[in-house]
């Protein structure tokens, strides 16, 4: 009914082409925007940001960095986990100075600092770093295809977490290999450390994540977009229409490693303040990430956004029905959880092969058909 | 998106609970996942020892305990989630049992006030109250247990440990590294050779580390681990015909649940304890009569009298003992996380109050000071007799090398303070 294009013209190339054509979809986009950035900071307390919209905001960055490189230019990839570490690692090498040791003359070893950098740019940066790893680890994609490249990032992610362990340069040679995110803010709010407010941890990662997927639907829509999806669809076909594959493969690459890498740094500096590399950036988070953007949806920029809610605040909301309303014993309740979320996700993948982003688009289809849709 | 939005709302509606009057003390337990085996008897020796107190003395001074157990299932994310769902329902203390977890509380509970009880785990320098006033690790430390261990070995050799290989086998992560700096220090002094094999998460895969450990022949083997690795880690020791009796652990590798499954083999296994295991103590008979017979035991009410278990009856007893400190030093029954701070910095255990709690010749007898959060730094030596099936304690309490440890404390607690600017507190 309000739901259609009919009587929304477009007078202009831009607005024919602008991301949300139907007039509704628009202010239904400004209008989660304005509750995001104009209710929540003030209704916002630590539990919320901590327990629930921090993994969220942080987790969809990361999905929508891994839909970039294997939903829209089909490149599998198990190594999420470690580029995650990467800019965890970066960021904190950033945020308390980053320090390099050069021989002197005399033939001892000086100690180089930088300052520490401001955490918006230290996460920018560790972005940066991430997103040269991912390259390099990109390179073998040129040569091996589907399940081997698979294998090849598998590596990646078991390699990075070794080194994480084994370099104490990455984490400041404390004794326990634990890096701890300090005090840091931006324009003199706290955004890291115990002490930052809720608000402050929230709207920053909400900037990111606002700006990130604002880039990605954006990337995606334009000719580079095109030439990963080419490469997704047919290599060959894609080649010889002058789809040129070094550089799709490897800007996939390098794009998805910097969503990927910033996800890392917000994840260790706001979010949880402290990690150990094992623990924090293992394969399950790979394979989390991974299952994120299958449920979510596979090239779709909502559905990371989807995928990342189901897996993050479902887990949280079932503890929350079965223990604090139920009042079931913890470790049935945590048992039924991996039942209930591992079957619903059987159930959508029959149901919905192609996620969660699928079934937005078929409510969405339905709507504008209603009320007839056939 | 607006099925995120509601089931936002719904989760925090859910997570909104009641206030009421009573001390609530929360439980960060895990009793699912590679580390349940171990996480199981503590938190129901937690919880029982709770449960007892109230039906039998109806709380600590009068105002009944609730405790609040939430799942973390040794995963970091979990245990912020918990932390920060029970935090606002007037959270004593945190016990969290697991290195990993303390160190996110840390600053985290110390920002809010709220102290943190890493009972024999978490940071080694949280022993340094002058640093880190939130934070307890008594009655003793990783740092402690390392000395104790390298002490013990010393008894064995009859003093001289010089040119001897100690091989280490750690859970890779902040927790089994955590000794790895006592041992290097020890090692410059003793004279032996230490060698270091990490085990990761989770832990059953750990051939290569012992394959290692047959062709370098180390003559003792110490072990930092904790779950499903403990039980593979003296399988593949047995396995490779490693001598039992040179192989030892720390507190957390000495259950029944960590030597049962290896069953012959494991005969002769050593590991260090906090406080003597077995269920031959008076508090039994209480537990017997207001817990178990009334069916309030929590979880299968099946770990009753084993280490763990007993360790975890440890953990709520000194808890409730400093809960009970706090009132008397600020003479209110309803106590806050900041009184309970005050109450276990003032913490004093004797063996006479142990013994009136029903446990008697159990733990050792400490105190805790402004300066001093870690305790007396005691440990025994346990050893698992096979035929008897069950742990024989084989040492008096050993003492740990002070004057090797403090100064490695004062380094790690002063470059924790300079990071983060925090001012000497108790001059």
């Amino acid at each position: 009914m309000f739901y259609r294009e009919a009587g929304d013209f477009s007078t202009t190339y831009t607005q024919d082409s602008q991301t949300f054509p139907i007039a509704f979809d628009r202010y239904r986009y400004y209008f989660v925007l304005a509750v995001a950035f104009l209710v929540i900071p003030f209704i916002i307390n630590d539990y919320w940001a901590n327990a629930v919209l921090l993994p969220f905001l942080i987790y969809a960055i990361a999905a929508i960095g891994l839909n970039i490189l294997t939903g829209y230019c089909g490149q599998v990839s198990l190594g999420t986990g470690g580029f995650m570490a990467v800019g965890a690692y970066a960021c904190y090498k950033f945020m308390t100075g980053m320090d390099i040791y050069l021989m002197g003359a005399d033939g001892e070893w000086v100690r180089y600092a930088l300052p520490p950098i401001n955490i918006f740019f230290s996460v920018i940066l560790a972005g940066l770093v991430t997103a040269f790893v991912g390259l390099l680890f990109g390179l073998p994609s040129l040569r091996i295809k589907g399940f081997y490249l698979a294998v090849a990032t598998l590596a990646a992610q078991f390699f990075l977490v070794w080194l994480f362990n084994k370099w104490s340069w990455t984490y400041n040679y404390s004794a326990s290999g634990q890096i701890n995110a300090p005090t840091r803010g931006v324009l003199g709010y706290e955004v890291t450390g115990p002490t930052a407010e809720p608000w402050a941890a929230y709207l920053f990662c909400l900037v990111f994540v606002v700006a990130l997927a604002w880039i990605a639907r954006n990337l995606t829509r334009g000719s580079v977009g095109r030439r990963w999806m080419a490469i997704r669809d047919m290599d060959i076909a894609a080649e010889i229409i002058g789809v040129n594959p070094l550089g799709a493969k490897l800007s996939a690459f390098a794009v998805s490693s910097f969503f990927v890498g910033v996800a890392g740094a917000l994840f260790f500096s706001v979010y949880l303040g402290a990690v150990e590399v094992g623990e924090a950036f293992g394969i399950q988070k790979s394979f989390l990430v991974l299952f994120m953007i299958i449920i979510g949806g596979l090239g779709s920029i909502f559905g990371s956004f989807a995928g990342a809610a189901f897996m993050v605040l479902l887990p949280v909301l079932l503890k929350n029905i079965l223990v604090g309303g139920l009042g079931w014993p913890t470790d049935l309740a945590a048992h039924i959880e991996f039942i209930i979320v591992g079957a619903l996700i059987v159930i959508f993948l029959i149901a919905e092969p192609h996620g969660l982003a699928q079934l937005w688009r078929l409510a969405k289809e339905k709507l504008r058909l209603w009320p007839f849709p056939y | 998106m607006k099925l995120k939005l509601a089931t936002c709302v719904l989760a925090g509606v859910m997570a909104a609970g009641p206030v009421m009057a009573d001390l609530v003390f929360p439980s960060l337990s895990y009793r699912t996942g590679p580390y349940a085996a171990n996480g199981i008897p503590f938190a129901d020796g937690f919880a029982d020892y709770f449960t007892l107190l109230n039906e039998r003395d109806g709380g600590i001074g009068g105002v009944p305990v609730r405790v609040l157990e939430c799942e973390t299932g040794y995963n970091t994310e979990k245990g912020v989630e918990c932390y920060e769902s029970t935090k606002g329902e007037g959270s004593l203390v945190y016990q969290p049992l697991s290195t990993g977890i303390t160190y996110q509380l840390i600053p985290k509970a110390t920002a809010d006030n709220i102290p943190v009880h890493s009972m024999g785990y978490g940071r080694t320098s949280a022993k340094n109250g002058k640093v880190f006033s939130h934070v307890f690790n008594y009655p003793a430390t990783y740092w402690d247990g390392a000395s104790i261990a390298i002490n013990h070995i010393m008894d064995v050799e009859g003093g001289d440990i010089s040119g001897k290989k100690i091989a280490l086998v750690y859970h890779n992560s902040a927790y089994g590294k955590e000794p790895i700096r006592t041992l290097e220090e020890l090692a410059s002094i003793h004279g032996y050779e230490l060698s270091l094999l990490p085990v990761d998460h989770p832990g059953q895969e750990q051939k290569s580390q012992w394959l290692q450990i047959r062709r370098e022949k180390p003559d003792y083997v110490l072990m930092w681990g904790w779950g499903v690795m403990n039980q593979v880690a003296i399988q593949e020791a047995a396995n490779i015909r490693f001598p039992m009796e040179n192989f030892i652990g720390i507190w957390w590798s000495g259950s029944e649940n960590d030597v049962l499954p290896v069953g012959d083999g494991a005969d002769g296994y050593k590991a260090l304890a906090l406080a003597n295991p077995g269920g031959d103590y008076p508090i039994y008979a209480d537990m017997e009569q207001y817990v178990y017979s009334t069916g309030k035991a929590a979880g299968a009410g099946d770990q009753a009298k084993t280490v763990l278990y007993n360790r975890g009856m440890y953990a709520a007893l000194l808890a409730a003992e400093a809960a009970a400190k706090a009132q008397e030093i600020h003479g209110v029954a309803d106590i806050t996380p900041a009184m309970m701070r005050d109450g276990m910095e003032a913490l004093e255990i004797t063996e006479a109050r142990m013994a009136e709690l029903g446990l008697p010749d159990f733990g050792p007898a400490f105190s805790v000071t402004c300066e001093n959060h870690g305790g007396a730094g005691l440990g025994k030596v346990q050893q698992w007799d096979v035929a008897a099936g069950e742990w024989k304690v084989i040492t008096d309490w050993i003492e740990s090398d002070k004057a090797v440890i403090e100064p490695l404390i004062m380094e790690d607690s002063m470059a924790f303070a300079a990071e983060n600017n925090i001012q000497e507190r108790c001059n």
